[in-house]
């Protein structure tokens, strides 16, 4: 897209960038809680290396949704100076990191999602959008590794670890239906092959992770009610408290840099 | 070790008038080295005398640990740190996910008494692209640039 053309696809690019970095931001600002406080060491590094590789991308994605606005606002602008409803992550990503298993649960549900999401995603007609697929896809197959293998360790290991996993994937099923909503936003730019219509994505990714569950001996919950609304900016309980701590700093000094 | 070893640099171009166009491209998205290495390039093309310089920094094609320069493998090698096997394909669309990556079938040798009798202890390490391993015959632990 050329600088300066009016173009009518904006709004929707605009719309999609932010929810994909949105998705990122949030996912990577939980992912840091565990700065200092996960399991053993090897861990405490992991977690904190996909949320900075989550950060880049969102860093990538925001700063084009703020191009595209075209309304002098940046990237910390967006991170930092929005406020609840204006954000239009899906409400997985913004649960609480609960126990160990549970931050593994959100994680093999997200890494499968996104990494099939981006491999989609590279063919994009949007160059950027395609070049921030291309380079978190790699990052995305590494996550989703990193959520595998400790899906299996934990549902197939202790009685203790197998219920804690249970309890994780049980309790966060009900989010994961939202990944897959696709609303006129994502509608009309895939038919241009801006965007990924994420419905598409669905089928695949309930084989993956029943095939994941199935290899970790747990069991796909039969939960009914879903969860929705993210993209709309309507969150759940934990969002606000999230989004304090995150922009608290910024907050307290604006304009403040290194 | 140079950035150009690594394969960060994409291109340089200085035009008629002296003016210096970089092209860097960022490893892994959240690299926090990305900036320094900018103002880097900046500082050093100033101390060399070029006034006008612009650092342009792309996101595609994306970096791949493909094109560390053998020099540059040779160098990461003689520092104690295992060079990548060549990257996995970006779209695995049509392949069953594994519990394996590709990179687990690789024959990683401990940089200190070369044996292939080494384990992987976690893909995420010191830095967005290393992975940490361990020998397990000299217990040393050591680090690999992990196949991106």
């Amino acid at each position: 897209m050329s600088e300066g053309t009016v173009d009518p696809m904006a709004p929707a690019l605009f719309s999609y960038a932010l929810r994909l970095g949105d998705d990122a931001l949030i996912l990577s600002q939980r992912l840091s809680e565990w700065a200092s406080r996960a399991p053993e060491i090897e861990e405490d590094i992991a977690l904190t290396n996909i949320a900075l590789d989550l950060l880049g991308q969102a860093r990538a994605l925001l700063d084009y949704a703020a191009v595209i606005e075209g309304h002098q606002r940046d990237e910390d602008d967006l991170a930092y100076l929005r406020t609840e409803r204006d954000f239009c992550n899906v409400h997985l990503v913004e649960q609480e990191n609960g126990d160990f298993a549970h931050t593994i649960a959100r994680q093999l549900f997200f890494s499968t999602y996104q990494l099939f999401l981006y491999e989609e995603l590279i063919s994009s007609t949007d160059e950027l959008l395609a070049g921030v697929a291309a380079k978190g896809v790699k990052e995305a197959a590494y996550h989703h590794d990193h959520a595998l293998q400790w899906t299996v360790r934990l549902g197939d290991g202790t009685e203790d670890s197998r219920r804690r996993m249970q309890a994780a994937v049980d309790r966060l099923w009900p989010f994961t239906a939202e990944l897959f909503d696709a609303d006129e936003v994502e509608k009309e730019l895939a038919v241009h092959g801006i965007a990924v219509d994420p419905s598409n994505l669905r089928a695949r990714w309930e084989r993956a992770i029943h095939d994941a569950l199935a290899s970790a001996t747990l069991t796909v919950p039969s939960t009914l009610w879903t969860s929705h609304g993210g993209r709309r900016g309507v969150h759940t309980e934990c969002f606000g408290y999230l989004l304090a701590e995150m922009q608290y700093l910024h907050r307290l000094h604006p304009g403040a840099s290194w | 070790m140079t950035i150009g070893d690594l394969g960060i640099v994409r291109g340089v171009v200085i035009d008629a008038d002296g003016r210096v166009e970089v092209t860097l491209t960022p490893t892994y998205s959240g690299c926090p080295a990305t900036e320094v290495i900018r103002a880097d390039v900046l500082a050093a093309l100033s101390a060399a005398g070029f006034d006008d310089v612009h650092v342009l920094t792309v996101l595609a094609p994306a970096w791949t640990t493909d094109w560390i320069t053998d020099a540059g493998r040779r160098k990461l090698a003689d520092n104690g740190i295992v060079p990548p096997s060549p990257a996995p394909p970006a779209r695995r669309v049509d392949v069953a996910l594994s519990l394996t990556l590709p990179s687990r079938d690789d024959e990683v040798r401990c940089p200190r008494c070369a044996t292939a009798d080494t384990v992987l202890v976690s893909q995420f390490g010191a830095t967005a692209c290393q992975a940490m391993y361990r020998c397990r015959r000299c217990f040393e632990p050591f680090d690999r640039i992990k196949p991106y």
